[in-house]
């Protein structure tokens, strides 16, 4: 039992599957911070609508420019972001209908125009696909040069990281310098906007900033995890941790617990767990880190101390 | 023969009988999805039906599972949709339950059932993918959904239940609408709400299984959303929009499914989607009621009345009028030439201005209260809104008014 430990945490562990967990980690925690905000100001489906329309932008920024990149695909995607919060703000306000409707529309015809660009046009040549789309392919990113534990102090092995995780690990610090910038300003202006703009904080402006925010934690993650993981830790972690809290900063430090345990544990399982029924194949690490942020929702809904509303009896 | 040709003769369902019988099924389904769909959108639910379809996923993976174990090859249709139900069912529950018993809202709950559920499908996919008996190929075709190749037996199945899902609406439209325009309402005539709410959620859920095969599990939902957001365009009343609503969605089925039949390579569920959306940019543009076309010309009139109205009324008190749009308004009428001094016309449409505006201020001053003045747009002639009885008791008053101011001088 000892010696399976130590192999599995050996030099195949740190080639094969450090860099995937990390990877996983960084990008729910970067999906989990922003998520906390837009659930409170029952955003929670911007994520969603987004990440839907990343896919779009992909294949957009692939057409322009024939190559797929990190850097045109993370603009396309991004811009494709933003062209789908203006147009469910057009949608809104001509059709005059419910936000959610105005988003079903929009994501759902973009995703469309998407999946047809992409049967059209001849995309054979270069990895991109729906599957890919959806599912992203943490488990490719293997760390190819490391030797074992040693290499993560060895710069040319280091050199070598799949460029995934360093590209999440500066979104996830942009986006945790936002919100410790702007943290009074967004608590403020998300439990009481009229009171925020009163104070002469500009709300408009910071509920941009946060979908931007959004947009970018989903774009960086989408091209190393995929969506479902996007949508499922916009959510699920902050979800749980609203359930365990009454405060906003216990709530956000929860959502990071959460989201890491998903990100580990669900790689983890996807990748060793068959093994443990005697199935040599592994399943999708990015259905089975959802899969796990959904448990971890289920018990905190069953036990979380905070799960009430105000005013509710506890076993109401 | 071309593809233009391909599509009318598909059009008019003389491609054979495999792609009409196809196409029939996806207008039916098309249609019930509309309709179906015009409840949920006036319920202000839409994106519940989301957290419904991405649902079914894990059901789907499973019925194969389960249908491989007993020796089948795993793809019968019914088998499949039945698990799909199931487990979107489940997941429907769990968005009500979640809702209901935490403090979580309903977008929290629609988010977390749809991604875990999803993503739980996705592991059970993999794991099929690994399984050495079954014809696994076709699963991935629920995603995105496909007609290509599909059986007789298959389409014919979606046309019968399709056609049901129709019938059931029209036969539950009467409470479905007491309850999407006011719930509390209809709890006091006797209407079971929480019932209703789930025989609407219960009516996306069959659309969703049905559509599986035909639009996919990802978009089902935009043909849920958007034919009633179209449809909305284009009345006020409940009725014609539910109708308005299914044969949109009729249409975007039956015309994506034709054209995907011509293009077999393609995916069916984006296709319809889009033509779905077509319908929306119509409707969005060029419905006389709320389209954009319409509240533009709407707009443009009432901006052209007002720069009249003030340009006749500088006319009367001789100001001189600088603005651009004033000017070429006045002028086109015939109201003033081209040096900007007022014509026979418009000095006696100036005066007529100056006189109407002169009663309304002495109206205003005599009836502070009266609601027609509260209303009054200054745009509109004091004829249309007083009698001529009242109109000479306003112009008494005025006549009054200025003597005094006289005697005073």
């Amino acid at each position: 039992m000892i010696d399976n430990l130590i192999t599995a945490l050996g030099a195949e562990f740190v080639q094969l599957s450090l860099t995937p967990i990390v990877i996983g980690t960084l990008a729910a925690i970067a999906c989990a911070l922003p998520g906390n905000f837009l659930l409170l100001r029952r955003q929670a489906l911007i994520g969603d609508a987004i990440s839907h329309v990343v896919l779009p932008g992909i294949v957009a920024a692939f057409l322009v420019t024939g190559t797929i990149t990190a850097v045109p695909m993370m603009l396309g995607a991004g811009a494709a972001a933003i062209i789908a919060v203006v147009m469910i703000e057009i949608v809104k306000r001509l059709g005059r209908v419910e936000p959610g409707a105005a988003m079903g529309l929009v994501f759902t015809t973009l995703f469309a125009a998407g999946v047809l660009f992409l049967e059209i046009t001849d995309t054979s040549s270069v990895h991109i696909d729906v599957q890919h789309a959806l599912l992203g392919n943490l488990e490719s990113l293997i760390w190819f040069d490391a030797e074992g534990w040693g290499s993560l102090v060895d710069p040319a092995a280091l050199a070598t990281l799949p460029p995934q995780l360093p590209r999440l690990a500066v979104v996830l610090i942009g986006i945790g310098l936002f919100i410790f910038l702007f943290w009074k300003e967004l608590k403020i202006s998300t439990f009481d906007a009229a009171f925020a703009g009163a104070i002469g904080i500009r709300t408009r402006a910071l509920g941009f900033a946060l979908v931007v925010a959004t947009a970018v934690a989903a774009v960086a993650a989408f091209d190393a995890v995929g969506s479902i993981i996007v949508i499922a830790m916009f959510v699920c972690p902050p979800a749980s941790a609203r359930l365990m809290t009454n405060q906003l900063a216990r709530q956000v430090g929860w959502s990071v617990v959460f989201a890491t345990i998903s990100a580990i544990l669900g790689y983890v399982l996807a990748g060793y767990g068959p093994g443990w029924f005697g199935s040599p194949y592994a399943v999708s690490a990015a259905g089975m880190i959802a899969t796990v942020s959904g448990v971890i929702l289920i018990l905190t809904c069953l036990f979380g101390p905070q799960r009430k509303r105000t005013g509710q009896q506890a076993e109401a | 023969m071309g593809f233009g040709d391909y599509f009318i003769s598909a059009l008019f369902l003389q491609a054979g009988y495999n792609s009409a019988l196809v196409a029939i099924g996806a207008g039916l389904l098309g249609l019930s999805a509309g309709s179906a769909g015009a409840f949920i959108f006036l319920r202000k639910r839409a994106l519940v039906s989301d957290a419904i379809s991405h649902a079914t996923l894990p059901g789907v993976g499973l019925a194969f599972i389960i249908m491989v174990a007993f020796g089948s090859d795993g793809r019968w249709l019914p088998g499949l949709i039945l698990g799909s139900a199931i487990s979107s069912a489940i997941g429907l529950l769990m968005v009500e339950w979640i809702t209901r018993k935490t403090r979580l809202t309903e977008d929290a709950a629609i988010g977390a059932v749809l991604s875990v559920f999803f993503g739980f499908g996705i592991v059970l996919l993999t794991v099929i993918q690994t399984m050495s008996s079954g014809r696994q190929a076709g699963l991935e075709n629920f995603l995105l959904g496909s007609t290509a190749g599909m059986l007789i037996s298959e389409a014919t199945t979606i046309a019968v239940a399709g056609a049901m899902a129709a019938g059931f609406v029209f036969l539950l439209r009467r409470p479905m609408t007491l309850v999407a325009f006011d719930p509390e309402y209809a709890a006091t005539t006797g209407v079971n709400v929480r019932n209703i709410d789930l025989a609407m959620m219960g009516l996306a859920l069959i659309v969703t299984v049905i559509g599986l095969k035909i639009v996919g599990l990802i978009l089902i939902v935009a043909l849920l959303i958007i034919p009633p957001v179209a449809a909305r365009f284009w009345t006020n009343q409940v009725g014609k929009m539910i109708g308005i609503a299914a044969v949109i969605g009729g249409l975007s089925g039956y015309v994506g499914a034709v054209l995907s039949a011509a293009h077999a390579a393609l995916p069916t569920g984006p296709i319809i989607v889009l033509v779905a959306f077509g319908f929306f940019m119509i409707s969005a543009l060029f419905s006389p009621l709320r389209g954009g076309l319409a509240s533009a010309l709407r707009h443009q009139r009432f901006q052209r009345r007002v720069h009249r109205r003030q340009g006749l009324l500088s006319l009367a008190r001789r100001e001189p009028i600088y603005d651009g749009l004033t000017i070429r308004i006045l002028r086109r009428a015939g109201m003033i030439r081209a040096d900007g001094v007022a014509t026979a016309r418009g000095r006696i449409a100036a005066e007529k201005a100056a006189r109407d505006e002169a009663r309304w201020a002495m109206a205003r001053r005599m009836l502070p209260d009266d609601s027609t003045i509260e209303r009054y747009d200054g745009l509109t002639p004091i004829e249309r809104m007083m009698t001529p009885d009242q109109i000479a008791e306003i112009d008494r008053m005025i006549q009054n008014a200025q003597t005094t101011q006289g005697a005073k001088a």
